[in-house]
């Protein structure tokens, strides 16, 4: 009964320590630097190298949920494309969304004011269906979306005049964290209709998504958690959210190797003792 | 009025947050109000949102609107109302039609689009010259993503016993998938924190405003 009881003492000190050693670093930023990965690399070249004034897709595929790492990325990333003076037409497969999509404009057109809506952005709203919809989108994206979420005809809407279809379009960022996502949109987008696809997903999913980035470019770079979003604020040369959070994130990582160490030597003290 | 409803609901996220921490200490009446309000407010939200933004849009006000145009819509409303039937004892048979054309138009469609993504493309993938990599790295990455490959493949091959040299490359794949799932588990850790870091984001800066 004491070991139980011992147990949770210990559960209960590990859990306060993590807590204070995860705030701490948010009230007083350290300012370590991220080494940049080269999947993030990647989704920068392809962003980089998209030429002046074409069309890109945004796709917001998570919710509040996931927004502490997803919402860093979007901003950086839209940040990145209005740099280079791309287009956007924001979409999304979850239903919450928009709200992450229009979140994301708020913050960029603080450092973007000229920006207009219609001839630089859009918003076309959530769609249900996943797959369906985007190889629906690969026919016809004004019958998927006939009017965007003000309610303004498509074929009104002077930044998309000249789309038709995903073939239109220059490449489709998908910010994921789950089903419908980046998955739904390789397999759509990037193997029917040849778009290519970059994005960003949830550091617990990214593993499952790395084997896509590979040399038949079914996934250009991915950014994988709050690390590789403050990757792509390094790379855009800006300290955002991601980067001042990832102080919190290493210090966090430390100290979980420390209590598996510590794990490690209680429990290999306990076993030979049992033994003798 | 706004500005009251703004501070009430942080101080309503405020409890909740505490309220759902709390059950690192231990179980507790506090956890168990906020975990069944969640449930209920989710079911609650979906609902809703189900109906405003898919039900009457895609449905109702193009019926409304142009009927005849959309005419067709009426089958996937039918196949609807047949799915509900399931809570009728004496007529669920009938909810067996809609979702057997689910699960059909499902298998069919993933069917394809999975072949190509997840099998043909993958393969493809691995098929590369290692040595067509520019740096000594590259060339390193690629021998290990084709040894991994096949390795890893290796080991899911029961149909004879492994022993001996055909054990080999078993062992070898063993080794490729721990490591991958290290990486795995250290992403997941990466994840948790990063949660934990959105909620004291927003206790010390929407709440406190110890940061800014």
């Amino acid at each position: 009964m004491s070991a139980v009881s011992n147990t949770q003492t210990e559960r209960r000190i590990v859990f306060l320590v993590l807590l204070v050693a995860v705030a701490l670093p948010l009230i007083f930023p350290i300012g370590w630097k991220t080494e940049v990965s080269s999947y993030a690399k990647m989704a920068w070249d392809l962003i980089e190298t998209t030429p002046d004034s074409s069309v890109v897709i945004f796709s917001f595929d998570y919710d509040p949920s996931t927004m502490t790492e997803l919402q860093p990325m979007a901003e950086a990333m839209l940040d990145h494309a209005w740099s280079r003076n791309q287009k956007v037409i924001a979409i999304a497969l979850w239903p919450q969304g928009m709200q992450m999509a229009d979140q994301a404009f708020t913050a960029a057109l603080l450092n973007y004011p000229n920006k207009k809506y219609g001839e630089d952005y859009v918003s076309l709203g959530y769609k249900v269906a996943g797959i369906v919809a985007i190889q629906a989108m690969g026919r016809s994206l004004e019958e998927v979306f006939p009017a965007d979420l003000k309610g303004t005809k498509y074929a009104d809407i002077p930044m998309l005049k000249d789309i038709h279809n995903l073939k239109d379009i220059a490449y489709v960022n998908s910010l994921s964290s789950g089903v419908p996502g980046i998955k739904e949109w390789i397999m759509g987008a990037r193997d029917i209709s040849q778009t290519p696809v970059t994005g960003g997903t949830t550091a617990v999913s990214a593993p499952g998504f790395f084997p896509y980035v590979n040399s038949q470019n079914q996934l250009y770079g991915l950014l994988g958690g709050l690390k590789a979003a403050s990757e792509y604020e390094t790379l855009i040369g800006k300290i955002g959210s991601a980067t001042v959070k990832m102080d919190a994130q290493s210090v966090a990582h430390l100290l979980i190797l420390v209590f598996i160490l510590i794990g490690n030597i209680k429990a290999f003290r306990q076993r030979k003792r049992r033994q003798t | 009025m706004s500005g009251f409803m703004a501070t009430f609901g942080l101080w309503l996220a405020v409890f909740f947050t505490f309220s759902i921490f709390s059950f690192l200490y231990k179980d507790n009446p506090l956890y168990k109000l906020s975990e069944q309000i969640f449930v209920g407010l989710s079911a609650a939200y979906w609902l809703v949102y189900m109906i405003y933004s898919i039900l009457l849009p895609n449905l109702v006000t193009k019926l409304i609107t142009d009927f005849w145009g959309n005419v067709i819509l009426l089958i996937p409303a039918a196949l609807g109302l047949m799915m509900l039937l399931r809570i009728f004892p004496k007529i669920q048979w009938v909810s067996r039609f809609p979702i057997a054309i689910m699960i059909g138009t499902s298998a069919g469609i993933s069917m394809l689009r999975y072949t190509k993504s997840d099998l043909v493309s993958q393969i493809s993938a691995t098929m590369i010259n290692p040595f067509a990599a520019s740096t000594v790295s590259g060339v390193i990455g690629n021998f290990l993503l084709i040894i991994g490959t096949i390795c890893g493949v290796y080991f899911f091959y029961f149909s004879k016993k492994q022993e001996g040299i055909s054990a080999v490359p078993s062992k070898i794949g063993i080794w490729f998938l721990m490591i991958s799932f290290g990486a795995s588990f250290g992403y997941t850790v990466m994840a948790r924190i990063s949660l934990l870091i959105g909620r004291l984001e927003f206790l010390l800066k929407d709440w406190l405003h110890v940061i800014k």
